[in-house]
């Protein structure tokens, strides 16, 4: 076992870990921050995309003592102080962005490191950008509208609804 | 009018938890001393099980037990609900599918042994330990040669052959005729690809035992908890209902791949037991390849006999359908009554006959996966007129129009056996042609073509049955269930109300749509309403969700018990206003006397309901709850008019979908906004299958597309913005809301939509290819425009 | 996963010294830590690459562009000074794995379908590790095989900045890796081209292409030649033929869009 600390959302936080403890079950398992999903065994799917040191990751291919003394962003540290959605977070409510929700926190991961980088990506960016985020209920159409609202662009003339 | 009521695109209340990363899903639930089981799988699709030693394996630190399937000889197997008559008269066969293989290991993932342990790590430690002598026998994998060999999936029944089905019988020797006479007869091979059905959230079941109360709850990914607890306790392991609770908690995707029982929710019930500790069980993406149940897999021959006119006189169709190693809960009814009673499609055509052969193989089960039997009689039909439509030299939506169902014939028996009670495929198609812009496609053609790149058109009309399903139709067709649905409504002393509902919720929004329904019949706001689903504690009973049957069931359900509340406060109000019941008029939650100015609101019922002072208890029982079973009268046949452009690039053979437009007729719309994104997800899911999924498999039966390296998932930039229109509903005749379902629609409607754009294509570029089979890869479009 | 530590030295030679027998090097985990979860691999001991600070960065030494072994894909997305190279990089895997996915790392793996290799050969790069340097000529031997001894790390790859170059990738669609890959440099002295994804012997040049190209740098020029489709890769994905057809069409296009 190796001690590990880090700070989660701000939080500081240290435990016990495995050589071989992926930082994904270290966030689960350790630190019951359940919101990061796994769906996959071979990286693709980016249920488990975090930030670790600003940067987007795929906590299902990382061990938790890479991220010793690093800083995490987890879909759980994503809302307002007074637990008020984020602009990326409303708009994926506001455009009907998700259905069953499990993909949904690796996708609105994905979209704020995007929109870090690239303020206002056009549709093709944002398609490219998620190519490591698979969601198998909406067919993309309601995501990717959601993630240019979010960026402030208008969505109006993307089809209904 | 309530806030929210029935056609608000009102957004979805479940986001909140989901953005958050607050939702519930099975593997977030950590239970203390919670063990962890993992399952010796099969690595040959075919084999005998000479022996397991788990000796060396028992001793691994942290191992709690190891159950293989001399474990489970004295319980049943999980059984199959649909039985399917051959044409001979004899029923199907059934060979037993037991919680874990015994005796034989039939597909690669087949289960032979399970072992619990403290962590995962260990369990998979001594699983690696176990010693298991599999002989292995050369795999039966491809169906035809299953049908023609004498080498069998079960010997105990000696055929590869699970039944051999006609529909409709009666009229075989006529649809012959029809067919040996026409003026012209168009024919198509095709396959109808197999798929996995990949819902993001991998299986995972989680039970608990209570050995004081000899009582078990299982949290599991089901989509039916009420059906996963019936199964279980009825045919497998003998629990009694009342001593085991089945949850469904929040569920990652479904698509069909949930509604059906496991083996490994039995384990895992078993093992709570013999332990007395909760015990859970994560499945891998690999294992969720290798064991969800698959979808389709149908190898097809169609016939379409036409008059000089292009009048349809007859469609003839042999299927073989690739049923798997075991048959999977409702996947004997899959490629029968929700495919052979679809081959009318939206036409008058007068005859139809279906012969449908399943045959068990060495592969994963197959069963119902979105769409379930629909997509592959819509594939086959709409296929086949397009093919037609080019032999005779006819406009294919034309063509389509010509032999279309008119707005007057309802209700209308289709020469497949269905009564369409309403719809008008016309009116779709002209929405359809406005929405698209075909006159601009001449242009975009061009504009293609000066960049070197090929572009088609294609069309295609759907209908399907829904609502799933009258029991007593199903039950004469086979059913070993009923496919009604019940709800509760609750409202609580403080004026609030919770909606216990049989649909579950794994991303179609009833947190959402289901609340619209009641507010806008008892004139509340929304927000006071809740729904409770996905627990069969607390749930009246409920059939699940699968074959778009939530709202007209489940919905339908709840219109009847919200009716029985309303019938109930109208007695409690005239008693409190001093008038007779049938004078109460009840609009924007206040009761009040017809042509009085008296009046109680909503919340002062409920009150009065649950502190019954200066009340008849004489007449009326105190509470307001009511609970409403509702079984439909009639399946529901939503329809719609599809059309795609896509652009092919010879050089690669990629083909990429430019444009897609759907119009369907899903009769009313409760939530609009929720309604377009399902109609997205089954677009998105069927130009998957139309483009990129293959499910393959090997000549030894192993999955060369077991994980997310191999099997093409579409992804976001594989897929356009759609163009989703729903403006042209005729409501349902025979349910409450006069609703008929939207989950599969997208599903059905576009494989063959793409293909037929394809086709058209690749004629436009001057090679005569009549089809092309899915997934329509750039290696299989090269191939075929290069003969290569 | 099978059990085993993850050390996470500072400096070269601690890494050096720590590899050797069943301890394996860890550079960003993007393939590895797959590797791992199937448990297709049980070292004793992972040694990180990460935390060795000689190993990270881009530089520009001349006219040679040095790349630290432990630079992750993303960081070289976003150099552009070798923007063939750049552009390459942003379109390995997805941004996820960009952040940590290494150079180095993709280099040593040497996977018949990865983008790098096609860099470093199409740029006659030298791959230089913790005891010498090899040119790229010499140091891919084949399907996820390099001449790398045990336990010796990549620790920097030397580019030579072409005049033009293109990386055009026809991806195989579920791993987004190369179905077909070709990197096409224009130097003073001549054009290189190297092929991924295509061949059962992992990257190699395309000699024929490369005489016609350097005799007339446009796609026209490659316009009569054939690539025999011997010893191609035969997947779900694509025949031999079909691989044999794309490599010609794709070179096309990397030499369109390089000139």
């Amino acid at each position: 076992m190796t001690q590990v600390s880090m700070t989660i959302n701000g939080a500081s936080v240290s435990g016990d870990v495995e050589g071989h403890t992926l930082l994904v079950d270290f966030l689960r398992e350790d630190q019951r921050l359940t919101g990061t999903h796994v769906g996959c065994d071979t990286s693709q799917c980016g249920a488990c995309v975090v930030h670790v040191n600003g940067r987007p990751v795929k906590s299902c291919t990382m061990f938790a003592v890479e991220a010793n003394e690093a800083e995490v962003s987890t879909i759980e540290g994503q809302a307002h102080a007074d637990g008020s959605l984020n602009t990326i977070q409303q708009a994926f409510q506001d455009h009907h962005g998700l259905q069953c929700g499990f993909c949904t926190p690796g996708m609105v991961m994905s979209a704020a490191a995007l929109l870090k980088d690239n303020p206002k990506p056009t549709v093709a960016e944002v398609r490219s950008y998620l190519e490591g985020n698979i969601c198998r209920c909406t067919g993309y159409h309601n995501i990717v509208k959601a993630i240019m609202a979010a960026s402030g662009q208008d969505v109006s003339a993307i089809a209904a609804e | 009018m309530p806030k929210d009521g029935i056609g608000a695109a009102t957004v979805r209340r479940e986001d909140a938890r989901f953005l958050t990363g607050t939702g519930q899903y099975s593997d977030d639930i950590k239970t203390f001393g919670q063990a962890i089981a993992v399952f010796a799988r099969s690595t040959v699709a075919n084999g005998i099980i000479k022996s397991i030693d788990t000796t060396a394996a028992s001793g691994m630190p942290g191992v709690l037990a190891i159950f293989t399937g001399d474990d489970f000889t004295e319980v049943g197997g999980n059984p199959a609900g649909w039985l399917i008559n051959s044409r001979d008269g004899t029923p199907m066969h059934e060979p037993k599918r037991p919680v874990l293989a015994h005796g034989k290991v039939r597909h690669v993932g087949d289960a032979y042994a399970a072992v619990i342990a403290e962590t995962a790590a260990q369990a998979r430690d001594a699983v690696e330990a176990i010693e298991a002598d599999i002989e292995e026998l050369p795999a039966i994998v491809n169906m035809k040669d299953a049908l023609a060999g004498d080498n069998y999936v079960h010997d105990e029944i000696s055929t590869n052959q699970c039944f051999d089905w006609g529909w409709i019988e009666d009229n075989r020797d006529a649809t012959d005729a029809a067919i040996k006479d026409a003026h012209h007869v168009t024919t198509l091979e095709l396959v109808n690809n197999r798929l996995v059905p990949n819902a993001m959230e991998p299986r995972c079941s989680m039970a608990e035992y209570n050995q004081a109360r000899d009582e078990y709850v299982l949290h599991t990914t089901s989509q039916n908890p009420h059906l996963t607890r019936l199964l279980i306790s009825a045919f497998v392991l003998g629990i009694p209902e009342n001593k085991l609770t089945v949850i469904a908690p929040d569920v990652g995707g479904g698509f069909g791949s949930k509604i059906y029982h496991y083996g490994e929710e039995a384990l895992v019930l078993a093992a709570a037991k013999r332990l007395n500790r909760p015990v859970k069980w994560t499945a891998d993406r690999t294992e969720a390849f290798l064991t969800d149940a698959h979808g389709r897999d149908h190898v097809t021959k169609i016939e379409l006999a036409l008059d000089k006119e292009g009048n349809f006189l007859a469609f003839r169709t042999e299927t073989m359908a690739n049923v798997g190693a075991y048959l999977s809960n409702f996947s004997t009814a899959t490629p029968t009554f929700l495919h052979g009673t679809l081959m009318a499609g939206n036409y008058t055509v007068p005859l139809v006959y279906v012969n449908v052969k399943a045959v068990f193989t060495n592969t994963a089960p197959v069963d119902a996966y979105r769409g379930a039997g629909r997509p592959e009689a819509t594939y086959s039909l709409e296929r086949v007129i397009d093919k037609a439509a080019r032999e005779l030299g006819m406009d294919p939506i034309a063509l389509r129009r010509k032999n279309f169902v008119k707005p007057d014939q309802y209700p209308f028996a289709s020469a497949a056996g269905l009564e369409y009670d309403s719809g008008n495929y016309d009116a779709l198609m002209d929405k359809m042609e406005e929405i698209a812009d075909m006159t601009g496609f001449a242009a975009r053609r061009k504009a293609s073509e000066a960049a070197g790149k090929l572009r088609g058109f294609g069309v295609n009309a759907y209908i399907e049955a829904c609502g799933i399903a009258p029991s007593n139709l199903v039950g004469v067709l086979g059913s070993r269930v009923g496919l009604y649905d019940a709800a509760t409504v609750r409202v609580n002393a403080t004026g609030n109300l919770s909606v216990m509902v049989g649909a579950h919720s794994h991303g179609q929004g009833h947190e959402t749509a289901f609340p619209q329904v009641v507010a806008e019949m008892l004139g509340i706001d929304a927000s006071t309403i809740d729904i409770v689903h996905g627990d069969t504690s607390k749930i009246p009973f409920g059939m699940g969700t699968y074959g778009s049957r939530s709202l007209a069931v489940c919905g339908s359900a709840v219109v009847r018990a919200t009716e029985k509340i309303i019938n109930k406060a109208k007695k409690i109000a005239g008693h409190m206003l001093e008038a007779s019941d049938s004078d109460i008029v009840l609009k924007d939650g206040v009761f009040s006397v017809g042509g009085t100015d008296k009046s109680v609101t909503f919340g002062e019922v409920a009150l009065k309901a649950y502190i019954p002072h200066e009340y008849p208890l004489e007449d009326i029982e105190p509470g307001l709850e009511e609970t409403a079973f509702y079984d439909p009268a009639n399946f529901t046949y939503p329809s719609g008019a599809y059309c795609c452009e896509v652009e092919l690039d010879p050089d690669t053979g990629k083909v990429t979908v430019e444009r897609f437009a759907a119009v369907d007729d899903f009769g009313n719309v409760i939530n609009p906004m929720i309604v377009t994104g399902q109609v997205h997800g089954g677009l998105g899911q069927g130009i998957g299958q139309a483009l990129l999924e293959e499910t393959a498999y090997d000549e030894n039966g192993q999955l060369l597309s077991a994980s997310y390296m191999d099997y093409i998932m579409p992804r976001a930039d594989d897929l356009p913005f759609y163009v989703v229109d729903h403006s042209q509903g005729n409501p349902c005749t025979h349910n409450p809301l006069g609703v008929k379902g939207c989950g599969e629609a997208g599903a059905i409607g576009s494989p063959p939509t793409v293909v037929n754009a394809v086709i058209d294509a690749m004629q436009s570029g001057g090679h005569n290819i009549t089809h092309i089979d899915m997934p329509v890869t750039p290696h299989r479009v090269w191939s075929a425009m290069n003969n290569a | 996963m099978y059990a085993f530590d993850v050390e996470r030295p500072t400096t070269l030679a601690e890494a050096a010294a720590a590899l050797g027998g069943d301890n394996q090097a860890l550079g960003g985990g993007q393939t590895l830590i797959p590797t791992l979860k199937a448990r297709l691999a049980n070292p004793d001991k992972l040694v990180s690459l990460a935390d060795i600070s000689e190993m990270k960065g881009i530089k520009l030494e001349g006219r040679l562009l040095r790349i630290g072994g432990s630079t992750v894909h993303a960081d070289v997305a976003s150099d552009g000074t070798y923007s063939a190279l750049s552009e390459l990089a942003s379109h390995i895997g997805d941004p996820a794995v960009r952040s940590r996915g290494t150079i180095g790392g993709s280099i040593a793996n040497n996977d018949p379908a990865a983008c790098y290799p096609a860099a470093a050969l199409g740029s006659g790069a030298t791959i230089v590790t913790n005891t010498r340097e090899i040119a790229a000529d010499d140091f891919f031997q084949g399907m996820f095989e390099t001449n790398l001894n045990d336990g010796e790390i990549v620790t920097a790859v030397k580019f030579p900045v072409p005049e033009k170059a293109n990386y055009q990738k026809f991806v195989q669609p579920a791993s987004r890796f190369a179905l077909v890959g070709v990197f096409v440099a224009k130097f003073p002295d001549g054009v290189r081209v190297a092929v991924t994804g295509a061949s059962n012997d992992g990257v190699h040049r395309w000699s024929a292409a490369e005489d016609a190209l350097s005799a007339d740098f446009s796609a026209s020029a490659i316009e009569a030649l054939s690539v025999p489709a011997e010893n191609l890769i035969s997947d779900l994905h694509g025949s031999p033929e079909y691989r044999a057809h794309l490599v010609k069409v794709i070179t096309g296009r990397a030499v369109t869009a390089a000139s």
